[in-house]
């Protein structure tokens, strides 16, 4: 058969080292202009994972379990997209709550909390539900540690990013953490984005918030999402600001790998 | 006309004729039925030429992109189409007495609203057929976009740009012929040392191999041009573009930032020793909804502003313009059908605005779209005569998440129609034993080993 082949001895050291390293999928070889049937296969499956991540609707006591549910006290409430599709193709529905939520909001959580970390589905169910079991816990300890009262935290189906607003209005926080699903990628479904601004209000933009993003096994861990999440919230609290201002103000926190916000294309 | 439809002014009557696309909904500027469209539609194609340049639909008081527009118009070209209607246009560009001379030398006689109004009125078949008979050629490090030849740009791209892995990723595009567009990366982070280590390494590939291409980072325009400031090599300036004024502030660019920037990089290849062939030197990416996503819209619907983006990019005599059309996602483009159209709409508009169009053929996770639908609309460009399209490895793009055509696509889209890389690149890969009788050999294990070889101690040093 006329086709490539990825034998170990076809390719120095070096080369299988960083092909071995990046997630790119990189000489995969060919049988004439097309794909081995092994990496069609496979990008088939990566597709039907991200795909099946998208669709999943939100469910607390399967993805988090009940013990995890119950530890935190976590509930959910929902935006005013009432529907997976409706969400997906109206983005405005997904940045402001139902108004039962925000009675719920009101009565559960206490307003003023110096952080408040809220859980949204985003584009990937699957994402919020393999880090945010172990972020969670680090994020709260690590705030303790500095002596700041914690909010309630909650989940929110149907979640754009924009929602971090309305939280900022309803519960009055210093600085607000969302936790969001990425849309997910053929590398991984699993990565998680944390968007976050001191004393958000209706006006805010993506100008005015700062993202840690790409956290998930292969990319940023837990353990430093949570150092990087707790570093930019204290601060935000100095600065008494959030944004790019912020990251134009401190070159340093460049270095350290927050990324400045780009266009809105994850799920803004 | 049938039964009782009535358009308000220009803006309604172009939205409401487009094709289906879930951004005009959104906007809530679509028709809201199939008879209501068809009824836009017939009236468009009954509108003059003339109406549509006397009647702005953005004011160019309020946007400078409509003064770009109005200022870049030639009356004088114009002439031979100003008694046309855009349904007599329509048959115009289609008909085998109207050569593609004859459109070329009319380019700055139709406006891009004109280009999105008879786009409107014209099916699939009809933008393929309108398309194919354009080539329009440019020149940087080598020539693209002439009859039979189909260009790719390598896409390298890394989430934590790391050079080594860029490299790799890149030489094995090299390897299927692919690379000839430009090598260009998007960078995970927009910092210029980033920037600048990107543009150099690539600049380090192009040399070592002494490849007949250019290198591109695709970072903010003020980033590349930082970066040049400190000294790393700028073959194409990149940057995203849109059709209002607004929504390019939301990109934090202006057109006089465009103006000054490619300034800068034409004087900067003065200095450089390397054989230009040509003074283009402009990367443009735009994407249909852009503007509503940046609520700077003017209740305008995103084919117009598509066409206004080409408008846009024309005036900086660029090297290479694509859309990226999948890439928004489905609140803009929703599934399949809408983003073939996208894509077929934004290639005849801008061949006819006489652009260099490739394509992203793109999808993201969260569009009713697979790679089956790539493999379509990639095809269908390529019939069409579409100047480049992007070669991902396996089509998967591990920083910005999507998916895309791949180098596997690009040997496919080549084969079937019988097309080559650009001039100058084909004989390197000929010289260099990658290409034999206008296809990639399949390299034994010496001949790699001996390729990779002039590499290796480069990828060692990012290793």
């Amino acid at each position: 058969m006329m086709a490539d082949s990825l034998v170990a001895d076809d390719w120095p050291e070096i080369v299988r080292k960083i092909r071995a390293r990046t997630p790119a999928r990189l000489l995969a070889g060919r049988v004439g202009a097309a794909y081995r049937t092994g990496t069609q296969m496979e990008l088939r499956r990566a597709h039907a994972e991200a795909r099946d991540a998208v669709r999943a609707d939100l469910d607390l006591e399967k993805q988090f379990g009940n013990e995890f549910v119950k530890r935190w006290g976590l509930f959910e409430v929902c935006s005013e997209a009432a529907s997976k599709d409706e969400y997906l193709l109206q983005p405005g529905l997904g940045r402001t709550f139902s108004e039962v939520s925000r009675s719920q909001l009101l009565s559960l959580c206490s307003a003023g909390p110096d952080m408040q970390i809220a859980i949204g589905d985003g584009l990937s169910v699957t994402a919020m539900s393999a880090q945010v079991p172990a972020l969670l816990p680090l994020l709260h300890s690590g705030a303790q540690r500095r002596g700041w009262s914690v909010g309630q935290a909650f989940v929110i189906r149907h979640c754009r990013v924009g929602i971090l607003n309305e939280i900022g209005e309803i519960l009055t926080p210093a600085v607000a953490v969302l936790l969001i699903g990425e849309r997910p990628g053929l590398a991984t479904a699993e990565s998680l984005s944390a968007y976050m601004a001191y004393r958000p209000v209706r006006t805010h933009t993506d100008a005015d918030r700062n993202l840690v993003s790409n956290i998930h096994v292969r990319g940023v861990t837990a353990p430093e999402a949570a150092a990087r999440i707790l570093d930019l919230a204290a601060q935000m609290m100095q600065a008494r600001f959030s944004g790019t201002r912020l990251m134009l103000e401190n070159a340093r926190l460049k270095k350290c790998g927050v990324m400045n916000l780009g266009p809105p294309e994850v799920n803004t | 006309m049938p039964e009782g439809f009535s358009f308000c002014d220009l803006r309604e009557l172009f939205a409401k004729a487009n094709e289906q696309k879930s951004g005009d909904q959104l906007a809530g500027l679509a028709a809201r039925s199939e008879r209501e469209r068809i009824a836009a539609k017939s009236k468009l194609a009954d509108l003059p030429l003339a109406e549509i340049v006397q009647r702005p639909l953005i004011d160019p008081g309020e946007d400078d992109v409509s003064r770009l527009i109005a200022e870049s118009f030639d009356e004088t070209l114009f002439r031979p189409l100003q008694h046309m209607t855009v349904g007599e246009f329509r048959e115009f560009v289609l008909d085998d007495a109207t050569p593609a001379a004859t459109l070329k030398e009319l380019k700055w006689g139709i406006t891009p609203e004109m280009a999105a109004a008879v786009a409107k009125i014209m099916s699939n078949k009809d933008l393929i057929l309108a398309a194919a008979k354009i080539r329009n050629v440019t020149r940087c490090r080598n020539t693209m976009g002439e009859v039979g030849v189909l260009g790719i740009r390598v896409q390298p791209n890394h989430p934590a740009d790391d050079v080594g892995a860029i490299l790799l990723a890149a030489f094995e595009g090299l390897l299927y012929g692919c690379g000839d567009a430009v090598i260009g990366v998007n960078p995970a982070t927009d910092s210029v040392e980033t920037v600048a280590s990107i543009l150099k390494a690539l600049n380090f590939l192009i040399d070592a191999y002494g490849v007949p291409t250019q290198s591109c980072c695709l970072a903010h325009i003020s980033s590349q041009l930082a970066a040049l400031e400190q000294g790393a090599p700028i073959d194409l300036l990149f940057q995203s573009v849109a059709g209002t004024e607004a929504a390019n502030r939301s990109f934090g660019i202006t057109l006089s930032m465009l103006r000054e920037g490619r300034d800068q990089v034409l004087e900067h290849h003065r200095r450089r020793n390397v054989p230009w062939k040509g003074s283009s030197v402009m990367y443009f990416e735009t994407g249909e909804g852009s503007a509503l996503s940046a609520d700077a819209h003017h209740g305008v619907d995103q084919l117009t502003l598509e066409a206004r983006a080409y408008g846009v990019a024309r005036a900086f005599d660029p090297f290479l313009v694509n859309s990226v059309v999948g890439f928004i996602g489905p609140e803009y483009l929703r599934d399949e059908r809408q983003i073939i159209r996208a894509g077929l709409e934004d290639h005849f508009m801008g061949k006819l605005l006489g652009l260099p169009m490739g394509c992203d053929v793109c999808y993201t996770n969260h569009a009713s779209a697979d790679q089956n639908s790539a493999d379509n609309l990639l095809f269908l460009l390529a019939a069409a005569g579409c100047n480049y399209f992007m070669g991902v490895p396996c089509s998967d793009d591990v920083m910005l998440n999507y998916q895309s055509t791949s180098y596997h696509d690009a040997l496919a889209a080549r084969r079937i129609y019988n097309l080559r890389p650009a001039p100058e690149f084909l004989s390197w890969l000929e010289a260099r034993g990658i290409y034999r009788e206008n296809e990639p050999v399949l390299l034994d294990v010496p001949a790699r080993r001996r390729l990779i070889g002039e590499l290796e101690s480069s990828l060692e040093r990012f290793a």
